[in-house]
């Protein structure tokens, strides 16, 4: 009972992030409720004790991640308030609505006409059961360390590659070639 | 009340489409990259629980390579990003359109 409890608080902080940040009209409100998002789905981590996920999820995702949003939006002063009430695009906003609620009607109809759940389930799902790397007695940190420095090693290198291009290439994008100030926090000053 | 990984299954339905609902809606280029952020969160609830139920660690190590790569997708959106809005501060979704400056 403790664990439908806590998954319903923790679900409800998710979905309820992720409604403003589609919600708030201020780009700095929308990437806090982000956080709080980001936050609950560590929390559903916890549940599934997938700890180092867990944690992965804190340091990166609610960390490195919004606060990287956050620096571009104050360094860039576009923490104005955008107006929701107009619609630029006559019809993108039913529209955009009606695709979700379809979408959303899809996934929950595969998941609930594709049979019962549990193993039956993921049978029903895929076709069958396939366990590539199962999870022993041992702690999951350490199994997962090792599925990573052993099995998927190749793959751990071209993060480390991958990681190195995108740097470089936000070095790249972000250069100021031509030697002109960069515009800090001062949207008047740009349309000088 | 038993916690099966229906539930889980259905809050992840839930902030995926969530997540595409705002990238279709919004038109500030930031909250549509987090709305991508929030899909991405909803395949990794989805990872952890199929992982959690068949006994399977790779689900794990997918959600892992999930976050570095999301990591990366940030930093060169946002780099992106900020090479536009820096010549025209209130851009939106439609003067990306263009990117050849």
């Amino acid at each position: 009972v403790v664990d439908v409890i806590t998954f319903l608080i923790a679900g409800a902080i998710v979905i309820g992030g992720a409604l403003g940040v589609i919600g708030f009209s201020n780009p700095v409100h929308a990437a806090l409720s982000l956080i709080a998002s980001f936050f609950g789905v560590a929390v559903v981590f916890i549940i599934q004790e997938a700890h180092f996920l867990a944690l992965v999820q804190v340091v990166v995702y609610a960390g490195a991640i919004v606060v990287l949003f956050l620096f571009v939006i104050m360094l860039l002063g576009v923490d104005t308030v955008s107006d929701l009430r107009t619609e630029p695009l006559v019809g993108q906003r039913p529209l955009g609505l009606l695709f979700g609620a379809a979408l959303l009607a899809l996934t929950l109809g595969g998941l609930f006409l594709s049979g019962p759940g549990g193993e039956e389930g993921a049978v029903a799902l895929t076709g069958q059961r396939s366990v590539v790397q199962p999870i022993d007695d041992r702690s999951q940190i350490e199994q997962l360390g090792e599925d990573l420095f052993s099995r998927n090693i190749l793959a751990f290198q071209a993060t480390a590659l991958l990681l190195t291009i995108a740097t470089v290439g936000a070095v790249v994008l972000v250069r100021n070639k031509g030697g002109e100030d960069l515009v800090v926090d001062e949207p008047g000053l740009a349309a000088e | 009340v038993e916690l099966t990984e229906t539930w889980y299954l259905v809050l992840s339905a839930l902030l995926f489409s969530t997540g595409a609902t705002g990238l279709l809606i919004r038109r500030n280029p930031l909250v549509m990259l987090m709305c991508v952020e929030l899909m991405l969160n909803a395949v990794n609830i989805t990872f952890v629980t199929f992982s959690n139920s068949l006994s399977d660690l790779s689900g794990q190590t997918a959600v892992f390579f999930v976050l570095v790569v999301a990591a990366a997708e940030v930093v060169i959106g946002l780099s992106i990003v900020v090479a536009v809005l820096r010549r025209n501060p209130s851009a939106d979704a439609d003067d990306i359109a263009v990117l050849r400056g």
